[in-house]
């Protein structure tokens, strides 16, 4: 399966366009039909780096720099400044041109390094001059070692779909991109362990797989362009982790460069493995603070071959609960995913894409239930009763079931499209929060009081907040509450924060549940972790990185 | 003007989205443990009969709108699709899977179909995406002597039991006015059909589906076409990646082509 990138209507009728192909009659009509059918489908792929370049009407103008963003952070006089030495030294180690983008002694250089300076939401822009892509571990361990010696700072840089600023250097920091190391080095059909280099991308990877009958356990909207490296080093959930579990789980072990070069080499291929401390846990997550992983080995599910998705409207945040609870327990093994959407998300979904709502009438809160099994008639009786039961309960007003493998992905395009119907109405403050479940939704409502009593929120112009939704993973109690603005306001970020952390750290959830922590939350780390906590990961971060060089002002 | 009483043939065919793949003895395609649907030709045919009862636009209004499918007992779960987006009742003949009826075959029991539900309009998929015959509709109309309007876009009701449609022609549409009885095939453009919404498909769970066989409307599955071999389209060669520009004058020059 290709993803789910289109949204509905347009890629119902693209659908017909293709089917039309073989039609005996008329082939220019079909072509020009197809053309013109296809077009509209095209911006609404879900990669974000296509997405992006195919819609340059999303960002305006050029980003501001992180360190304008962020006056309080001054860059480290213990670093070096870039020499024509030092690049140098990189093009005899890298050889080959393209493997040193370098605007050191080149000045036609900046457009070139540009996109690796930039975030894909176009928030963060650091000012880099080199950027590096390493071939191989050696490579890469000799880069880092040189840089250790030097005092030149890196940052290591995947896919750059991060939402945090966390893969954007903030100022002259070196970026040392995995796009290079992209293999698939082996796979084992029996265990289903795959090992691959960090700089495969996700979709790759889940393709690679489905030809062999596996799953990769990790699937989220940036898959077309994110690699699996960067997925490991920000532990992304995503839309799978109900089922599969988190990174922390899955991955079997990594090999992974330290900051004086060393080369920790922990490629375990085994689920089990209780040999002293599981050190490859603390590369997890660790937003590359503490090393550059370059291999991962990771443990495949089984793809199922029956899906079914079901999309329905309930009236208020209680019924959704009770249909989770349900879902939970009538569907139990095949439930796959979970997913809460607020009508305010969907009617922006709507506003972007023109496309029709799958259902009739309106309602405060959809959800969209997948299953996944082996048995195809078996998994729809088991859901055909769920729906029937929850109708007749009256938990679910209205809803629809999937049909064909098209409506499945269309269904789906109603929940993974928010992000990018965000992006084309303008900038969003976007929080990634867990919370209990019995007050997930109540963050988004207390927002946004908070935000209209302000005077900020309303449907004209002079409201620099078009709208305050949240959507997210029910299943795993990660919200997404997101702020959509017209245009930038300082009044509205004053509103928000710390509001947002300190109801959250009331409430002990967390302030990052998927997303990190990067540049955007380095403040915020103390609403989630205590002092103590923060002291401990300094002193990890020290023992691996004592010269501080990986990924400096971010959140440690 | 007479109320319609319309008959819609649906086929259950591989799902769209699913790529087909030919079988080992290359006689046709895999379908076992493939994902099935509903023709998507079908669906719009459903679609537009559901729309001209809800939207009135028939003067003499619908009085029974009837899906029609011949194929294995799965064929009855596109008729509870068709059902729940909101056709009265179907009606299933049984053949066995893998015994796929010509369309010759198809246009005869149809024909039967018709006279026997005393049906006035039959709202036809141009084509089913399995075989992309485009024959069934135009066989029907020879059959049994109606009118017929292929690839419609649009379908308008008049007086004295006219009906107007709008078809698409190479540079262009056209349109063509008959009356009842009729044939319509439908395409891409006539409509956008609905999500079947979970009280209906609950609802049509309980409507009324009648189980035949080919026996019970006097036809036999015989074969006048031979398959001798099913192939795949030769495989695209794939492309090339060069690191860089001197990469790429290197391989061109390596291909001769400077």
């Amino acid at each position: 399966m290709s993803g789910r990138p289109q949204l509905a209507p347009v890629l119902r009728r693209l659908r017909l366009a293709r089917t039309a192909r073989a039609t005996p009659t008329s082939l220019s009509r079909q072509a020009a039909l197809q053309q013109s059918l296809a077009r509209p489908a095209r911006c609404f792929s879900n990669s974000r780096s296509q997405c992006f370049q195919k819609t340059p009407a999303v960002a305006a103008g050029q980003a501001k720099f992180t360190s304008e963003t962020y006056p309080d952070i001054k860059r480290d006089a213990r670093f070096a400044q870039l020499t024509e030495d030092h690049v140098a030294y990189f093009r005899g180690l890298l050889g080959s041109e393209s493997a040193v983008l370098d605007g050191v002694t080149n000045s036609n250089a900046a457009d070139d390094i540009e996109p690796f300076n930039t975030d894909w939401m176009r928030k963060y822009r650091g000012h880099c001059q080199l950027v590096l892509k390493p071939g191989s571990t050696d490579e890469v361990s000799k880069i880092l070692k040189y840089c250790n010696d030097n005092m030149l700072a890196v940052v290591p840089q995947g896919g750059n779909t991060g939402l945090v600023g966390g893969s954007v250097p903030v100022f002259d920091e070196i970026v040392i991109n995995m796009s290079r190391m992209n293999q698939i080095l082996e796979f084992d059909e029996v265990s289903g362990t795959l090992v691959a280099e960090a700089g495969c991308i996700l979709e790759v990877a889940d393709q690679f797989l489905a030809s062999k009958g596996y799953i990769f356990p990790l699937d989220l909207g940036a898959k077309g362009s994110c690699h699996i490296g960067g997925n490991v080093s920000t532990n992304a959930g995503g839309l799978r982790l109900l089922r599969y579990g988190s990174l922390h789980g899955t991955v079997l072990g990594i090999e992974a460069v330290l900051a004086d070069g060393t080369v920790v080499d922990d490629l375990c291929k085994l689920r089990k493995n209780n040999t002293g401390y599981d050190l490859k846990q603390l590369f997890i997550g660790a937003e590359g603070t503490i090393g550059i992983i370059t291999k991962v080995s990771i443990q495949c599910p089984q793809r199922s071959p029956a899906q079914n998705v079901a999309f329905f409207g309930l009236e208020s945040f209680d019924q959704v609960q009770l249909a989770f609870r349900e879902a939970k327990g009538q569907l139990s093994e095949i439930l796959s995913a979970f997913e809460l959407m607020d009508e305010g998300s969907q009617a922006l979904v709507r506003q972007v894409t023109g496309n029709k709502s799958p259902l009739e009438g309106q309602y405060p809160f959809y959800c969209l239930i997948e299953t996944s099994g082996s048995n195809a008639d078996h998994d729809s009786e088991k859901l055909g009763a769920f729906l029937e039961d929850v109708m007749e309960k009256g938990i679910v007003v209205d809803g629809t079931l999937a049909q064909d493998e098209t409506q499945i992905k269309s269904l789906w395009a109603w929940r993974e499209g928010i992000t990018e119907a965000l992006s084309h109405l303008g900038g969003t403050y976007k929080y990634d929060v867990s919370i209990p479940l019995k007050e997930l939704y109540q963050l988004v409502e207390d927002t946004r009081a908070r935000v209209d009593a302000a005077g900020l929120l309303g449907d004209t112009d002079d409201f620099p907040v078009r709208a305050v939704v949240g959507y997210g993973h029910m299943g795993d109690a990660n919200l997404h509450l997101n702020v959509s603005t017209r245009r930038m306001d300082p009044r509205v970020e004053k509103v928000l924060e710390p509001f947002i952390y300190e109801w959250i750290a009331e409430r002990q959830g967390s302030i990052s549940a998927e997303h990190g922590l990067g540049v955007m939350k380095k403040k915020f780390i103390g609403y989630s972790r205590n002092p103590t906590m923060v002291g401990l990961m300094k002193n990890i971060k020290t023992t691996f990185d004592p010269n501080g060089i990986l990924n400096p002002y971010k959140y440690l | 003007m007479s109320a319609l009483r319309i008959l819609v043939p649906v086929k259950r065919v591989i799902d769209y989205a699913v790529k087909p793949r030919v079988n080992k003895a290359q006689t046709g395609v895999e379908t076992a443990g493939v994902k099935h649907s509903m023709n998507p030709f079908d669906e719009l045919s459903v679609e537009e009969s559901v729309r001209i009862r809800e939207k009135k636009r028939a003067p003499g209004g619908v009085e029974d709108i009837c899906v029609f499918s011949a194929g294995p007992p799965k064929a009855q779960d596109v008729l509870r699709t068709a059902m729940a987006m909101g056709a009265d009742r179907a009606i299933h003949v049984d053949v066995k899977e893998g015994e796929d009826l010509e369309p010759l075959t198809v246009a005869k029991l149809l024909k039967a179909a018709a006279e026997q539900q005393k049906s006035n309009l039959v709202i036809l998929g141009k084509q089913s995406i399995d075989d992309d015959a485009n024959q069934t509709g135009q066989m029907l109309a020879g059959l049994l002597g109606w009118p017929q309007a292929t690839q419609a876009s649009n379908v308008e009701f008049g007086e004295g039991d006219t009906v107007s449609v709008t078809r698409e022609v190479d540079g262009g549409v056209e349109t063509v006015r008959a009356k009842l009885p009729l044939i319509i095939t439908t395409d891409l453009r006539l409509n956008e059909p609905r999500y079947a919404s979970l009280p209906n498909i609950m609802k049509a769970k309980k409507k009324p589906l009648e189980k035949k066989t080919l026996a019970d409307f006097g036809i036999s599955a015989e074969k006048r076409l031979k398959v001798l071999k099913v192939t795949e389209p030769p495989a695209r060669q794939g492309g090339g990646k060069v690191e860089d520009v001197d990469g790429l004058i290197s391989k061109l020059k390596e291909l001769g082509a400077i």
